[in-house]
């Protein structure tokens, strides 16, 4: 059964049509590296993938259910990197980690556990975990997310711009994750524009532009007439 | 092993779960506060602020202000109100957080009464609060405090439930937040009229039955959390 | 109905000018009957054989009462339609919802003119606190206000009209219990009840009031039609611009040179 599918999907994001009839079928350990231009809809893509935006025609499926009525429980097993880092300012680091831990549905102890290896393997240091997320720099933060989502264990994984804001040691820290997200067992789905780092992981490349799929290096695919 | 390991999903009803999200999530709207002091240091002193300008701007004699004090507090509490629901629709606004509530598979049920907990925890502390600076500014007598605490939790709960549901509708992305009072404070008209008859005989201010107005208090908070609870979820998703 | 003609501007239609023409007719009569052929409210008293009673005024009755039942009726399709919304929800429902509120917010804004002119000469003032009915009139003026000022917010046109309805279901339901608190405290402040209980209604008074709900009736049905249409016009103007953005946005993929919008430089082969 492939993780995601998607057949002449249509998302709209007011009465902009984002995405204007996506075809994409990815299987359970790929790793997929998304590019294109600006405002080709690769955010859109990746949030739609998560469950966040309901498709407006076409088919989609992740991971078995329909986006068309079953987004709540697909979201449960995907991981979404969006732009935003999703924490709450005000509280520390490790509140924030014990709050996303316990909301994903973790036992108290469980969350405790996975927490701490979280922000461990993300390299985030151990004098910043009672600091309130706002002192932290946006490298910093971006880090806190990335472990926030670790703690979910996802079979899915959507990165946007997941080196974003990052220096060296984290973005080595990012792809470390991918690499070890597909070694476990998980899909992983990049949107990038550092095209060297990603593709040193020996991703399949699908491109993206103006709200459609145009290039997919998995072979099948055949340029659309007039182009 | 890895972190990165796979876990299956969670069942999808359990009730001792769900009271554990809305603690988790009324806990946490409280620590921000705890930690931020937005409604400590801004809100409450609003309120305060509020009653003094009614006393400046009124004859100040006492028995006016007697006459007056159930219903200017009031007022003073839904103008405060407005802020707190404010506030606690914002913190869902900023840094994404609402999406990652969204991909969470929290229960929007849970969100919603764990958010509306949090303001019904903070409003209860601003009535407090208002009742002493009438008791200290408007020189009024508490008759009935039983009376006056059920009348002020009841009150209470239907504001944070009315203003939980209204705040999520009054933000995001292309709503300014100038459309909160408008349509909030009508929908809340029939809590001012109640509560303030409530106080009244509360207060020893007017000869009314104050247990009667208290009971139509009770009704509207049930229909407030209900029909909250119900819409809250539509909102939130697409 | 059929809907309007196609080929002028606008949203006439055969059956909307005829309904027109009936409405305004009608209201024509209407006021024939009320203000002249009426008699005004003048009655003696038993013991003074002074005259009292409402006069004049009372000719407000035929307007005031069949728009305030109809601005009700009008404001129950709304929320009825609000639940299609959030139920149903195609684009019918939306298009039924704010049209229904817009003409029963005009409505209640007439209701709340006439009922402050019905009760000036009983109350001497324009306006009369203790009345139960004018005081639920307009908080219920006051929500709707809110739901056309949340309806002209722009943003995603589907979260839009979900918001809205949420909007007019909640108003909806508020009713009762504002007309319940409203009414126990009017009883408190021991006004005077209801100007309408005294009156005897019947012969010529009854059936201009019945004229009256026909009249109004066939007002309200044709600023609905109207309005409705406006808004079903406005709703395929906006599918079609999407549709053109969909078709452009497609066109624009497979027409643009694609090598040059993604900088490729490896050697794969052109499928020919």
């Amino acid at each position: 059964m492939p993780v995601v599918e998607l057949r002449g999907t249509v998302a709209l994001l007011g009465n902009f049509p984002a995405l204007a009839g996506v075809d994409l079928t990815i299987r359970a350990g790929e790793t997929v590296l998304v590019r294109g231009p600006n405002g080709a809809g690769k955010t859109t893509l990746l949030r739609l993938c998560a469950g966040l935006i309901r498709p407006e025609s076409g088919s989609a499926t992740v991971l078995g259910h329909d986006l068309t009525v079953e987004r709540r429980t697909a979201r449960r097993q995907v991981a979404l990197l969006g732009h935003a880092n999703g924490l709450y300012d005000d509280l520390t680091v490790a509140q924030n980690m014990r709050f996303w831990a316990r909301a994903a549905g973790l036992s108290s102890g469980e969350a405790s556990q996975r927490t701490a290896s979280a922000l461990d393997y993300l390299g985030v240091a151990g004098r910043l975990h009672d600091q309130p997320v706002h002192t932290l720099s946006a490298g910093q933060r971006r880090r806190v997310s990335l472990a926030a989502l670790v703690v979910r264990r996802p079979e899915l994984w959507l990165l946007d711009e997941p080196h974003a804001g990052l220096d060296q040691a984290g973005r080595d820290v990012v792809d470390a994750l991918v690499s070890d997200a597909v070694a476990a067992g998980g899909t992983v789905v990049v949107s990038s524009h550092e095209m060297e780092r990603v593709a040193a992981l020996s991703p399949r490349v699908v491109t993206v532009s103006g709200g459609m799929v145009v290039d997919d290096t998995a072979g099948e695919y055949e340029r659309p007439a007039g182009g | 092993m890895t972190p990165l390991a796979s876990m299956s999903g969670r069942p999808v009803v359990d009730v001792r779960r769900f009271l554990v999200d809305v603690r988790l999530v009324a806990g946490r709207d409280l620590w921000i506060e705890a930690r931020s002091r937005v409604v400590v240091a801004q809100v409450v002193p609003f309120a305060l602020l509020v009653l003094i300008l009614f006393g400046f701007a009124l004859d100040a004699d006492q028995r006016t202000l007697d006459t007056f004090a159930p219903g200017l507090f009031w007022v003073a509490v839904l103008f405060s109100a407005l802020l707190a629901v404010h506030r606690s629709a914002r913190l869902e606004q900023s840094d994404g957080t609402l999406d990652a509530l969204r991909m969470s598979g929290l229960a929007p049920l849970a969100l919603f009464l764990g958010k509306a907990t949090a303001v019904f925890v903070q409003l209860l502390a601003l009535e407090a609060v208002l009742v002493g600076g009438l008791l200290v500014f408007y020189g009024v007598e508490v008759e009935d405090p039983v009376l006056l605490i059920v009348a002020g939790v009841l009150a209470g709960a239907t504001v944070a439930s009315a203003g939980t549901l209204y705040g999520a509708l009054a933000s995001g992305l292309g709503v300014r937040e100038t459309l909160l009072p408008i349509l909030l404070l009508p929908v809340l008209a029939p809590v001012l009229i109640s509560a303030t008859r409530a106080f009244d005989d509360a207060l020893g201010v007017a000869a009314v039955d104050g247990w009667a107005w208290t009971g139509l208090l009770a009704a509207t908070a049930l229909v407030a959390t209900v029909v909250g609870a119900l819409a809250h979820g539509v909102l939130i998703e697409d | 109905m059929a809907g309007p003609d196609k080929r002028r501007d606008g949203t006439g239609s055969r059956g909307s000018r005829l309904l027109g023409v009936g409405a305004l007719v009608s209201v024509a009569a209407l006021i024939v009957l009320a203000f002249v052929a009426t008699d005004a409210d003048v009655r003696t008293h038993p013991t003074t054989g002074e005259e009292f009673g409402q006069f004049d005024a009372v000719r407000m009755l035929y307007l005031h009462v069949p728009l305030a039942v109809l601005m009700y009726v009008a404001f129950v399709v709304c929320a009825v339609a609000s639940a299609g919304v959030l139920l149903r929800r195609t684009a019918w429902w939306d298009v039924t919802a704010y049209a229904a509120a817009e003409v029963g917010t005009v409505l209640c804004g007439l209701v709340l003119v006439t009922g402050s002119i019905w009760g000036r000469p009983v109350w001497n003032t324009w306006w009369e606190w203790g009345d139960v009915r004018l005081m639920t009139t307009l908080v219920l003026f006051l929500l709707f206000v809110g739901y056309l000022a949340l309806r002209r917010t722009t943003t995603d046109p589907r979260l839009q009209a979900r918001r809205a309805a949420v909007v007019a279901l909640v108003a909806v339901l508020d009713i009762p219990l504002i007309n319940r608190s409203v009414a126990w405290w009017e009883n408190r402040t021991l006004h005077q009840q209801s100007t309408l209980a005294e009156l005897k209604i019947e012969d010529l008074t009854l059936f201009t009031l019945m004229f009256g709900f026909l009249a109004f009736g066939l007002v309200a049905w044709w600023l609905l039609v109207h309005r409705f249409r406006v808004g079903w016009l406005e709703q395929a103007a906006t599918d079609h611009d999407v549709a053109i953005a969909l078709a452009e946005r497609r066109f624009e993929t497979s027409a643009t040179d694609l090598d040059a919008a993604i900088g490729r430089r490896d050697n794969r082969e052109d499928p020919v």
